[in-house]
């Protein structure tokens, strides 16, 4: 078996013309995934006796004559700040190093009710606050395009996985960009879909007004698949929406013509190099596909960063609050005091960049600075939405870069924190817009490394995006 | 020396002064469940055993309103004359406390969940009227144990079971200008919630939770005074005792040339008095900020409209209804005091037709008896019905008094109506003359002498011989029908 080269389609055919079992997938596909781990450190532990019991009950089904669920016998892996119940949740810090959550989040238990099988934990920047996953406390991930350079973050090590091809598709997170970013350094499919369409129940909170499930695949369809199974209301989450949701894998028939696409002028200013030529010619394909380009703009994106940095940080040095050492976090062990403890807890397990990001955020809720930096950042959020509307009244689909360049070398920028952020700026708009949004493969630089392609559309029309996608994916290579 | 050991003010001194107060109410809600999950808010569960993901403030939890606790607050919030909001918000309250598993609070901020409310209070004769600023929702914390365990010495221990349990805040205008006042502020508002259901307000489960900010100024000064907050009033006596202390204590402080400071002070009672807890330079910042977890709480007219008319009737509307119904007013209160005491009296008066003579039933025996047996009016075995019959036999003279007397007690022990005792114990008044002309006969014939008195003019003798009737009868004997036959008999 290619574990590589598998499909969710195929993986189901295969299962249904009994050529192989789901037991014996899962089995090969743990081998395969823990020989490969060394390469990248895509995983930080995995799921042996978990995938092995989901993969029998999938056997079950299939013995029973039932259907066995659209992600039968799929081997997925899981960024490590989705919470699983009983296996080890360590949100890429040493204060989770030894976490069992007591429950599983929504979108595992809609994976396994729907077949899928969850072979380990990916390795991602602590609590998701990062973009090259250097920033996690159990080591960095490495490109597997290119072993000398980062995955991208904060999901680097579910890009990874999928990339690598240790699992078919994978479960990320992204507040800033955290799944399309890596999903355009490691040259695979990233979604992330419109703020509210999965639930966050079990999704460790970073920034919670802009957190989102998305998944990776190496196929536009498998990630529709994927999407189709965790989205939808579940009432444990009160942000979560009640619009229906479409099968979108069915409704992916290659035909693009006459949709009307906006490239952001704001965004193109800034891309040049390589990666500007590759989504310049990326565009054209989706020209010769009949697709109507036209300029669009989006004027509130210079505040962007700001904004996304204000509001982020405000809202994770609240949610981080609770790792605190009193339950379920390591505790520093020679603290006299009550502040002590809290202190030494803190000061000497969360990263530089968790203690940055609760500086920052802890800063602009203070009384007295809350109207000029909170306050006003909501205004601008409104602001960048009000942007997003407006050309969706022009076009279906604005088609961006993801990244300003394509994956940097280990240790490149770990000492710039400004420059780390401001590469954030193609991801970060649509974050703050909360619409639905998705990186997928546009070629390779000279050099071989992936660049990655943004499509933006309406809020709950993840159809157009990933019918955008899918037509783009199936015209082939730029 | 504190500084409030100075020299303490006279009568005089103190009388120039006029204290601020304003209160600081925390309310638990009386819902089945938690507020943000489906744990049980049950009192005296093994420590941390009434706990989930929601409630420890496990990574990825997130909170569900419960739609209980909301409509119990609105109800709260009418009960105290509040406008409730269309439209209110969650916000988070930052700070770290083992005791709280999240890091932070869910509460309200900028827009509560209603406003604009008032108490009226009655104090020495005087009727005022003290606004209630605002009425908003949160969740409570957990508990630190610091005594009672192996190690308590070195450890602290933390029970999160009341975690998540359903609060609201009540926020008074500065409006009281008395410890006298304030407790009558405090009583009312427990009252009223109680009466609504609102909460038990029980002070020793801690359903009920005071602070206040108490300033003092000269009488006719239009500048407030700066203001000390004093926690820890865990009692109604301890709230007057502490605003007692603490006025004094700001009197003196400001007769002997200081300045009171701005500070949260704790009541301590074995001392009787307040010491400083924090000052205002170390006074949090909570950074307030909106619950992004949870979408905002639109209230709509028809859900208000909804609650509105599932509302029972406020205990002032009804003190006034009885009060016209013809009872006094100290009864009309006596029976107001709990919801249950006010259906059980409507229900019997209701059937007796006579409110007085119930309410006297209602007040003295059964009340008595319940009493003497630590029940609650909600498990009196006699029914309200029962009780209102018995009333109605009296009134209608087929029982008397004495009669009633007696089976009232067997009705208590029982559960029985009063018909089915009477006839049961074959107790009926006998008012046929016709069954009663043997029995004045024999009591003329067995006492000649107070015959012969009551014939030599000595009336009042004939109460002895009705005695002897009744006594014959075993109290059953109509009293106004045997005095009319020996009048007959004897005239």
């Amino acid at each position: 078996m290619d574990i590589p080269s598998l499909t969710i389609d195929s993986i189901r055919k295969g299962l249904l013309a009994r050529q192989f079992s789901a037991t014996e997938l899962a089995g090969e596909a743990l081998r395969f995934a823990e020989g490969e781990n060394p390469k990248t450190g895509a995983y930080l532990h995995f799921s042996p006796e978990r995938a092995l019991a989901a993969a029998a009950r999938v056997d079950e089904r299939i013995a029973r004559g039932e259907d066995p669920g659209r992600l039968a016998g799929v081997p997925v892996a899981v960024k490590d700040v989705i919470v699983t119940k009983g296996l080890r949740t360590t949100c890429g810090s040493k204060l989770l190093a030894n976490y069992i959550p007591p429950y599983d989040a929504t979108a595992i238990v809609r994976l396994e009710q729907a077949g899928g099988v969850i072979v380990g934990k990916t390795n991602c920047d602590e609590f998701a606050m990062g973009s090259s996953n250097e920033n996690s406390a159990f080591g960095p991930v490495r490109n597997p395009v290119a072993p000398d350079r980062v995955p991208g973050g904060s999901s680097g090590g579910s890009a990874a996985a999928v990339a690598q091809g240790t699992a078919v598709v994978s479960l990320g997170s992204d507040t800033g960009g955290s799944v399309r970013q890596p999903a355009s350094f490691c040259g695979v499919v990233g979604v992330t879909p419109t703020y509210g369409r999965v639930s966050r129940y079990g999704l460790t909170a970073f920034a919670s007004s802009l957190d989102h499930i998305g998944p990776f695949s190496r196929s536009v369809k498998d990630s529709a698949t994927v999407l189709g199974v965790i989205a939808g209301r579940d009432a444990a989450d009160s942000t979560s929406a009640t619009a229906p949701v479409p099968d979108y894998a069915s409704l992916l028939d290659g035909n693009v013509k006459g949709l009307k696409l906006g490239l952001p002028v704001e965004y193109l200013k800034d891309l040049t190099g390589e990666s500007g030529e590759l989504i310049a010619r990326g565009v054209e394909k989706l020209k010769t596909l009949g697709c109507e380009v036209r300029e669009i703009s989006l004027p509130a994106t210079d505040y962007a960063i700001a904004c996304y940095y204000i509001i982020a940080t405000a809202e994770a040095s609240s949610n981080l609050a609770r790792y605190d050492g009193v339950r379920y976090t390591v505790r520093s062990g020679h603290s006299d005091t009550l502040a002590d403890m809290y202190r030494n807890t803190r000061g000497e397990n969360f990263g530089a960049e968790c203690k940055r990001r609760i500086m920052l955020g802890t800063y602009v809720l203070s009384a007295g600075y809350y109207d000029a930096y909170y306050l006003k950042a909501q205004k601008v959020r409104a602001l960048i939405a009000r942007d997003f509307a407006r050309a969706f009244e022009q076009v279906d689909a604005i088609v961006a870069p993801v990244s300003p360049f394509p994956a940097f070398q280990l240790g490149e920028k770990v000492d710039d924190p400004v420059a780390m952020y401001l590469s954030d700026i193609f991801t970060i708009t649509g974050s703050l817009a909360g619409i639905p949004c998705m990186s997928l493969p546009c070629g390779k630089t000279a050099e071989g490394l992936p660049v990655g392609m943004q499509v933006l559309t309406r809020h709950f029309d993840e159809t157009t995006m990933f019918r955008v996608a899918d037509a783009f994916e199936k015209a082939g290579a730029v | 020396m504190s500084s409030s050991a100075s020299v303490a003010p006279s009568a005089e001194v103190i009388s120039r002064y006029e204290p601020v107060i304003g209160l600081e109410v925390h309310v638990q809600l009386s819902t089945a469940t938690k507020i943000f999950c489906g744990c049980p808010t049950s009192f005296g569960a093994p420590p941390n055993t009434n706990v989930c993901p929601v409630c420890l403030g496990h990574p990825g939890a997130l909170p569900v309103l419960n739609r209980a606790a909301v409509e119990l607050a609105i109800l709260g919030a009418l009960s105290l004359n509040c406008q409730v909001r269309a439209h209110s918000r969650f916000a988070r309250k930052n700070y770290f406390y083992p005791d709280l598993p999240k890091g932070y609070q869910i509460s309200q901020y900028d827009e509560p969940l209603a406003e604009h409310g008032f108490v009226d209070i009655v104090v020495d004769g005087a009727a005022r009227r003290i606004g209630v600023t605002r009425v908003h929702m949160e969740d409570d914390a957990g508990k630190s144990v610091h005594d009672g365990f192996k190690d308590s010495d070195r450890y602290s221990y933390v029970d999160l079971n009341r975690s998540g349990t359903p609060l609201i805040e009540i926020v008074s205008e500065p409006d009281m200008r008395s410890s006298e006042e304030a407790y009558a502020y405090l009583t009312e508002m427990k009252q009223v919630l109680q009466f609504m259901e609102v909460s038990t307000c029980d002070m020793e489960k801690g359903h009920l939770r005071c602070d206040a900010n108490v300033s003092v100024r000269l009488k006719g000064a239009e500048k407030f005074g700066t203001k000390a907050e004093v926690k820890n009033l865990n009692s109604f006596r301890f709230l007057k005792q502490a605003l007692d202390f603490e006025i004094v204590r700001q009197i003196a402080l400001i007769e002997s040339g200081g300045r009171v400071v701005q500070e949260t002070r704790l009541y301590n009672p074995d001392l009787d008095e307040t010491f400083t807890m924090r000052s205002k330079e170390d006074a949090h910042d909570y950074r307030y900020f909106p619950e992004p977890d949870l979408v905002p709480l639109r209230i709509g007219d028809e859900w208000l409209a909804e609650v509105r008319a599932a509302m029972p009737e406020l205990p002032s509307r009804k003190r006034a209804r009885f009060v016209e119904l013809g009872l006094r007013e100290y009864d009309a209160e006596v029976l107001t005091q709990t919801r249950a005491a006010s259906e059980y009296f409507e229900v019997a008066a209701g059937v007796s037709g006579d409110a007085k003579t119930t309410a006297n039933w209602v007040m003295g025996d059964l009340m008595g008896t319940l009493k003497g047996e630590g029940k609650e009016i909600g498990d009196s075995p006699v029914r309200p019905e029962h009780l209102g019959e018995l009333v109605k036999l009296i009134a209608a003279g087929e029982l008397s008094g004495k009669l009633a007397k007696e089976i009232f007690p067997k009705m208590f022990a029982t559960g029985d109506a009063p018909t089915v005792i009477i006839e049961r114990e074959g107790l009926k008044q006998i008012s046929d003359s016709g069954a009663l002309e043997k029995i004045i006969a024999d009591v003329i014939a067995g006492n000649p002498k107070q015959v012969e008195q009551y014939k030599g003019g000595k009336t009042t003798v004939i109460n002895f011989l009705v005695g002897q009737a009744m006594k014959a009868t075993r109290g059953q004997a109509n009293v106004t029908v045997v005095t009319e036959l020996f009048k007959q008999k004897l005239g």
